[in-house]
């Protein structure tokens, strides 16, 4: 075209960016890549497979196929360089500050094999992976200085097993890398299949950076090297991100292990607009949801939820602005979405697209043309789904958006909570009242008002149910790569055996009941069991209770919702008259405790008395638990609100039977959660008598619920509990793998002992902020501002 | 010489005019802007739409025929004016339009905007072009000279053969909301224009927020004004583009309602060639093709033609260019 003709036509032609420094390497390294080991680069002892330009199908490179003997290698490396590097934090500290300058200095290179690799725009690459890499490095180096004074008493994991997605090669592999290496632990680190080139680029900087042999180990291969890295016994902790399918078999597969997890997994985001929202702004702020990366991101605004006075206004302005989305090459620099990573993902969007219209979506596609070869899929939106249909709970993973309606902000929670998922939320309006009211009540660890899809390494990122748990980024993020010192000292449960009955203790029979809903409760199953001292004195009975009084509780607890709601001054109040009104009963305490456990009166009585101190512990901490504002460097206040987890089943420890209880309590129900308690199995009398402190307290009904029974058997249909949002165990190392087994089918969070006894008058081991943290899950928000 | 205004001279001519509405306030109330997502949209142009070689190039010559090549200070002389005309009428050395393939185009800025009392300059130095003279008015920059002189002073320069006006609002009616009385006078104005086109400036680097900037280019529209633009230049705080994407998003929404195109000027603080290709990708992204003529889109600029004429250089020879071989405006 002449320039007298683009003067008439006023396209914008093509800008390409450069791939030749990138091809060079390539080049340099004759287009075969391999394993990464102890400072290295290895053959693989499997063969290689290729790596493809989903833009154009060409073959990039050959990438080595991990194996078992590989992964072996790695992980051993590992952990012989993990003693050294967790020694000095201010070491670590310049090491990560030279991977943050490095990647700086190499970021051309790194943005245009990241998209050669991965399809994604350059202008993505360039302005958003990794400009959020350095800064996760930079961010990160900071926290390995200030790790001695900001982390006292907590050390490194270890060994770190790390298994990334393609959709952001090394930005998620920076977000894993940084805060493992800050924290003192070294990596063995499995790319994605079709993405790992960034990763072997990264793997030079690192010895550019002087990074120690061994403390980044970086195995490429497929799923199989994954999970040969994650099923590890060297490896002391997993950190996933991908799908919820392979994240569920990773909880399972790891069940038990004693190793660390955290899984950031899939999502259906709502993306909310209200009546009073800068629609114009909203709009752009779809395009930065549900169009950023070709929509293959996890967090994704992929369900829009419009008011419905300004749906039809609103669909309007985005059909017009999806004509205007430029669909091409990802090295083109004036293009808005590139190239699907694969074919087998450009498959599925096309397959889940055609099930979303035959199930009655109205599909809106811009009319541009694609790019005859490579993988490439239109800006979609299908408008009037309802709830029920696929595309509005299942995930695409691709630039498809759905949208619905609703009446009253009430109903946009309720929709946009109506979803296994809970990554992400998107809220436009300009009212700050109702931006701060509906923040709090959607299911999500993030939520963005009046912005999409912001990141930072200050704040953290990660998800509550089928999305998973843990957190990255934040000083929330670094408890995912370190533990409380003292783990290492703790030895195994004891097993408690008591005699058969030999006599029958004097005084009327009381016989306890479940406590559920604020009332006591017969159990379901209509039988008892006895409860023995040591010397074989029946001191009564107790429910055998069942799944049924398991399910009843956990509704209980569920309608106890207000709670939540409560402030804490408000909470921290009944906590404290829980003390006040077992400090009167001190001595009936006691008693119970000696008669149950055979302690001595001096032992019972100090067990009494650091259980009242417990409840001053955390009657003080229900209100002092405060969130943070976390320093972005965006326009942006970044509230890292603590929430309540919700319904938690507390399976409490056998010994101290009183005090072991109250100390998984008191934390959960000071955070404004509910629970359900299965207490000692072989002295549960205790947490019976309890009952009547609580309704003696003005402890709302159903916030407390106890059912006593067969432990590890109740441990169960709690972890299996589609309603319950996580599970503290304390008993046997089996029963401690079984809940973590059982709560794969919901992803809830587990906490739990593997089969070691904590001291619980120790006030580091029975109290404090690990048991918050707990208790709590962190959602960010982001509120960008400006008048 | 003759006053009287040929609408077909004009590069503006055929474009139909902004009859106006009535005052909508209910429209006018409901307008949001949203700075943060405003602010960050509009850091998108430049990295989302990269325009390069023959494409810049011809960006570049669109972006001269979209400027009304501006002198408005005090020591303006008839002499100085003629200069600047003359520059109007040819922007680029015809040796650089030549090797641009342009030497058949009639390559000429979209306006020259001066001061009341240089109108009969030039509109004599632009005789035999289609270059319209454009005056700033109604007591600029601030708009605070006796309400019926400012009406005048219209007239006068319509008189004087200006065939833009660029009238300067008054800033206080809409820092005290009162948008009834920034409508009556905006009405009035263009009435005063006749067929002078009217351009309104808001200077809104004196509104204090954005959502008043929406509300006021609403008003304006309503008012019957063909074009809206950001400043007199004079401000601290000048053409910004997250005030263009708030003023052409309302443009936009008034497109939408009543049908009827008006157009944008920014001015003040565009001085970079790169700059206005942003501006032109602005206005390509949120307003579409029709929104790239002069017609319907102006810089107000004085130094960025130097800018472009260098980097049009550049392009032709591969050499950076150097002020001085360009003729001075």
């Amino acid at each position: 075209m002449t320039i007298s003709e683009i003067l008439d036509s006023m396209e914008y032609g093509i800008a390409p960016e450069s791939n030749s420094e990138a091809m060079a390497w390539l080049e340099r390294n004759d287009h075969r890549f391999n394993l990464f080991i102890d400072g290295a680069f290895c053959t693989p002892n499997g063969g290689y497979f290729d790596t493809l330009n989903p833009a154009d199908g060409v073959v990039l490179a050959q990438i080595a196929q991990a194996n078992d003997a590989d992964v072996d290698k790695a992980v051993t490396a590992a952990r012989k360089a993990q003693g050294p590097w967790a020694k000095d934090g201010a070491k670590r500290a310049r090491v990560l500050y030279a991977l943050a300058r490095l990647v700086q200095k190499h970021s051309r290179l790194l943005a245009v094999v990241e998209t050669l690799d991965n399809g994604k725009p350059i202008r993505e690459s360039r302005d958003v992976d990794i400009p959020l890499v350095a800064r996760h490095f930079y961010h990160h180096a900071g926290w390995a200085q200030l790790m001695d004074s900001e982390m006292a008493g907590y050390v490194p994991v270890g060994v770190a097993g790390q298994v990334i997605p393609w959709n952001f090669p090394l930005l998620m592999l920076a977000w894993k890398v940084a805060p493992a290496l800050a924290m003192g632990n070294t990596v063995v680190l499995k790319p994605a299949e079709t993405t790992s080139l960034s990763a072997l680029l990264f793997a030079e900087l690192c010895v550019e950076a002087g990074v120690p042999k061994g403390v980044v180990n970086i195995v490429t291969g497929d799923g199989t090297t994954g999970g040969l890295v994650t099923e590890h016994d060297g490896v002391d902790k997993v950190a996933f991100t991908g799908s919820t399918a392979v994240g569920r078999l990773i909880r399972e597969r790891t069940a038990g292990s004693g190793k660390k997890l955290t899984l950031e997994l899939g999502g259906k985001s709502a993306f909310m607009v209200f009546d009073d929202a800068d629609l114009d702004s909203a709009v752009e702020g779809v395009v930065d949801a549900i169009w950023f990366n070709q929509g293959e991101v996890c967090c994704a605004g992929s369900r829009l939820l419009l008011q419905e006075p300004i749906a039809d206004k609103f669909i309007a302005k985005l059909r017009a602005r999806m004509d205007t989305l430029r669909v091409g090459d990802p090295m083109d620099k004036s293009i808005d979405i590139g190239a699907v990573a694969s074919e087998v993902q450009l498959q599925r969007i096309r397959d889940m697209v055609a099930v979303g219209v035959a199930e009655g979506g109205e599909l809106i596609q811009s009319d541009q043309v694609l790019p005859n070869h490579g993988c490439f899929f239109p800006p979609t939106l299908l408008c009037n789904v309802e709830s029920s249909a696929t595309l509005a709970q299942e995930e695409v993973f691709g630039p498809v958006l759905v949208s619905m309606t609703f009446r009253t902000p009430a109903e946009a929670v309720a929709l946009a909570n109506n979803t296994r998922y809970g990554l992400a939320a998107t809220l436009w309006t300009e009212n700050v009242n109702l931006a701060l009211d509906i923040a709090p009540q959607v299911k999500a660890g993030v939520v963005w008002v009046n912005c999409s899809n912001q990141f930072d390494a200050a704040a953290g990122f990660g998800g509550v149910r089928e999305s998973g748990f843990g957190r990255e980024g934040g000083r929330e993020g670094l408890f995912e790569y370190v533990k409380p010192a003292f783990t290492a000292k703790l030895k195994p449960v004891k097993r408690i055996s008591l005699p058969e009955v030999k006599t029958r203790a004097e005084g009327l029979d009381r016989t306890p009941k479940n406590y559920i809903g604020g009332k006591q409760a017969r159990p379901d199953s209509g039988y008892s069991a006895p409860v023995v001292s040591p010397k074989g004195v029946l001191l009564g009975h107790v429910g055998k209770g069942s799944r049924k009084d398991i399910r009843n509780a956990v509704e209980a607890a569920t309608a106890a919702k207000g709670w939540a709601g409560m402030n804490g001054h408000g909470r921290a109040q009944v906590i404290y008259f829980i003390a006040e009104n077992l400090t009167a009963r001190a001595d009936e305490f006691a008693r119970r405790i000696t008669d149950m456990t055979g302690a001595s009166a001096k032992e019972a009585a100090q067990e009494v008395e650091a259980t009242i101190d417990r409840l001053f512990t955390y009657g003080a901490w229900a209100d002092k638990y405060d969130g943070a504002v976390h320093s972005v460097p965006q326009r942006s206040v970044a509230i890292a609100m603590q929430e309540p987890v919700g319904v938690i089943g507390l399976i409490c420890p056998d010994e101290m039977p009183l005090l072991g209880l109250v100390s998984l309590m008191a934390p959960a129900i000071a955070m404004g959660n509910r629970v359900v308690m299965v207490p000692s199995g072989p002295h549960p009398l205790a947490a019976m008598d309890l009952y009547q402190v609580f309704n003696t307290s003005d402890l709302p009904a159903g916030v407390v619920n106890i059912v006593t029974g067969a432990k590890d058997e109740l441990a169960k249909v709690l972890a299996d509990h589609y309603g319950v949002d996580s599970v503290w165990y304390h008993g046997s190392a089996e029963g401690a793998a079984m809940v973590e087994a059982a709560s794969a089918a919901s992803l809830k969070r587990t906490w739990v002992n593997d089969g070691k006894a904590r001291d619980w008058l120790d006030r580091t081991q029975g109290e404090g902020r690990e048991y918050l943290r707990h208790a709590t899950n962190v959602k960010n928000i982001w509120v960008p501002y400006g008048a | 010489m003759n006053t009287s205004i040929n609408p077909h001279d004009l590069p503006v001519a055929g474009h139909p005019r902004n009859p106006g509405l009535p005052l909508d306030l209910e429209w006018v109330m409901d307008a949001r802007a949203n700075r943060s997502a405003i602010e960050r949209r509009a850091a998108t142009y430049g990295a989302r739409r990269s325009v390069k070689k023959d494409h810049q190039a011809a960006w570049l010559i669109k972006a001269i025929s979209c400027m009304d090549l501006t002198t408005l200070s005090g020591d303006d002389t008839e002499q100085r004016v003629k200069r600047l005309c003359a520059k109007a009428r040819n922007p680029v050395r015809p040796d650089i339009l030549h090797a641009l393939g342009l030497g058949d185009r009639r390559i000429t800025t979209g306006a020259v905007c001066v001061y009341h009392e240089m109108i009969p300059a030039a509109r004599r130095a632009l005789e035999g072009t289609n270059i319209p003279v454009a005056a700033v008015s109604t007591g600029f920059p601030a708009g605070l000279s006796p309400y019926r002189l400012r009406v005048q002073e219209i007239r006068e320069s319509v008189a004087a053969g200006a065939q833009e006006i660029d009238i300067v609002i008054s800033r206080r009616h809409v820092l005290s909301g009162n948008w009834q009385a920034l409508y009556d006078e905006v009405r009035e104005f263009t009435e005063a224009c006749g067929d002078a086109h009217i351009k309104a400036i808001l200077a809104t680097g004196e509104l204090g927020t954005l959502r008043n900037v929406a509300r006021a280019s609403l008003v304006c529209m309503m008012a019957g004004v063909d074009f809206i633009k950001t400043s007199t230049g004079k401000e601290s705080v000048n053409a910004t583009l997250p005030v263009s994407l708030t003023m052409v998003r309302a443009i936009r929404e008034y497109r939408e309602r009543t049908g009827i195109s008006v157009g944008y000027k920014p001015a003040g603080g565009i001085s970079k060639a790169k700059d206005s290709l942003v501006y032109l990708s602005l206005m390509k992204e949120e307003l579409g093709r029709p929104w790239l003529e002069p017609n319907l889109f102006r810089f107000g600029a004085s130094s960025l033609l130097g800018d472009i004429e260098r980097q049009l250089e550049h392009h032709v020879t591969g050499r950076y260019s150097a002020n001085f071989r360009h003729p001075i405006g």
